[in-house]
């Protein structure tokens, strides 16, 4: 086995790249699942896809263009009054025909689909990796402020509006938050994997963590742990990044039958 | 001499159409004033008006400038969705809403490390009630505060809201007349 390509410096952008996401994302999906949107991930990561494809034929960075669709998945959210999954749905379909039609008009095209369905890590380099930091560092500024304020307008909904807050502004900027998250995490790990990191890993830690801190913490350890054992079994095994790390992912979601105190 | 918190004016509100109106009441500071009125008489769309969810059709609903409100819903947890299922102690909840601990009675300050969806209803309920009140707001909206509250709940609450600090005020809805008898200063008749 080539274990000694764990250890090579052409795999250290991909490497680091991948980890700010799987610190990152299960704390966004953290907060998607108590705001009962946790399909979301999965549309932003669709719209994400399809923005990508969408770039390569019309000569739009794909980054750059993979971001400007998702950001119309926000738009569209903040203009449908009920919240919940059913955008959600319509924004997957449209987003896969959208990416799966687009790839069939240029080799560029659907080398990237086939990128994005794959979800090859290992072709990232320093502009996605830089990219994904700067997105951290946008999270980690965000986070703290918005965490309280979205947690009392779950269980206290009226009381931050009722007190002159922009509560609605407050939605948007997450969804925003999500929505870009969500489309470098797509356009650097693959659509499913970004969408397996925001969807189990808090799923997990709903049914097991004591409280909410301990929530925030137990999802990204173990979106950590999935995404080192992953790397490590898809480059020395040679395989895609994208299905492995699902695999692995999926396969933590096991830890709900765990007895809760 | 009184404080007005609230005054409202013949206030018509509702969603696509008005619901309920016209009405017209205030509330004092160091008053405790009851919503009454039959199901689905829209006791709970005069709140949502105060909450910016329902929309004023006429008359308003005026507000003593720079009034700090808390607000208690009538479906807290139960969602019905899957968020049903949530990581959050009860400390964690009563510090969203700014409770100190030292006023908690002794029922939930037992509670304060559990995760509030493995609370009973009543005691649900009880959290819920006790993060608005301990908010340190003037003016507290309570919407229907005695569900799934057991009698010595009712008793608990009964007392708090009788023994409000002078300078604030509770806004309450409840089906129960004889609990609001019990509490209030004034009832106001909707629908």
């Amino acid at each position: 086995m080539p274990w000694d390509l764990l250890f090579d410096p052409l795999f250290r952008l991909p490497f680091f790249t991948g980890l700010v996401f799987a610190v990152v994302l299960p704390v966004l999906g953290l907060y998607l699942r108590m705001r009962e949107e946790w399909l979301a991930a999965l549309g932003f990561a669709h719209l994400g896809g399809a923005g990508g494809v969408i770039g390569s034929l019309t000569g739009i960075p794909p980054l750059l263009a993979a971001l400007g669709v998702a950001g119309g998945g926000v738009a569209a959210r903040g203009l449908v009054r009920r919240a919940g999954n059913d955008l959600y749905a319509i924004m997957i379909l449209g987003g896969w025909a959208a990416m799966i039609l687009g790839a069939q008009f240029s080799h560029h095209a659907r080398t990237l689909a086939q990128t994005l369905v794959d979800g090859q890590l290992y072709f990232t380099g320093l502009e996605q990796l830089l990219t994904a930091l700067a997105f951290a560092a946008v999270f980690a500024v965000a986070m703290p402020w918005l965490s309280r304020r979205l947690l009392r307008a779950r269980l206290f909904p009226g009381h931050d509006r009722a007190n002159g807050q922009p509560v609605a502004a407050l939605g948007l900027g997450f969804n925003i938050l999500v929505a870009a998250g969500v489309a470098l995490a797509s356009m650097a790990m693959g659509v499913m994997a970004a969408f397996a990191l925001m969807f189990v890993t808090p799923w997990v830690a709903f049914a097991l963590a004591p409280g909410w801190r301990a929530a925030v913490v137990l999802s990204a350890l173990l979106g950590v742990l999935a995404y080192l054992v992953a790397f490590v079994i898809a480059l020395v095994g040679d395989l895609p990044f994208g299905p492995a790390f699902v695999a692995i992912v999926v396969g933590l979601a096991l830890l709900r039958l765990l007895p809760r105190r | 001499m009184t404080t007005r918190l609230l005054t409202v004016d013949g206030l018509r509100a509702g969603y696509e159409g008005p619901v309920v109106g016209p009405l017209d009441f205030f509330v004092e500071a160091g008053e405790v004033v009851g919503l009454v009125g039959p199901n689905g008489c829209g006791k709970s769309t005069v709140m949502r008006v105060l909450t910016g969810e329902a929309t004023v059709f006429s008359g308003s609903a005026t507000r003593r400038d720079g009034l700090r409100v808390a607000y208690q819903p009538q479906y807290g947890l139960n969602t019905g969705g899957t968020a049903s299922e949530i990581p959050l102690r009860v400390r964690e909840v009563l510090r969203l809403m700014e409770v100190s601990q030292d006023t908690l009675p002794a029922r939930l300050a037992a509670l304060l490390d559990v995760r509030v969806d493995r609370l009973s209803g009543g005691q649900q309920q009880l959290l819920m009630v006790w993060a608005a009140i301990g908010h340190p707001a003037d003016l507290l909206l309570l919407d229907e505060p005695t569900n799934n509250l057991d009698t010595d709940g009712e008793a608990l609450l009964a007392d708090t809201l009788r023994s409000l600090a002078p300078g604030r005020a509770a806004l309450v809805i409840s089906h129960e007349r004889d609990f609001l008898t019990q509490v209030v200063d004034r009832m106001v008749e909707v629908g």
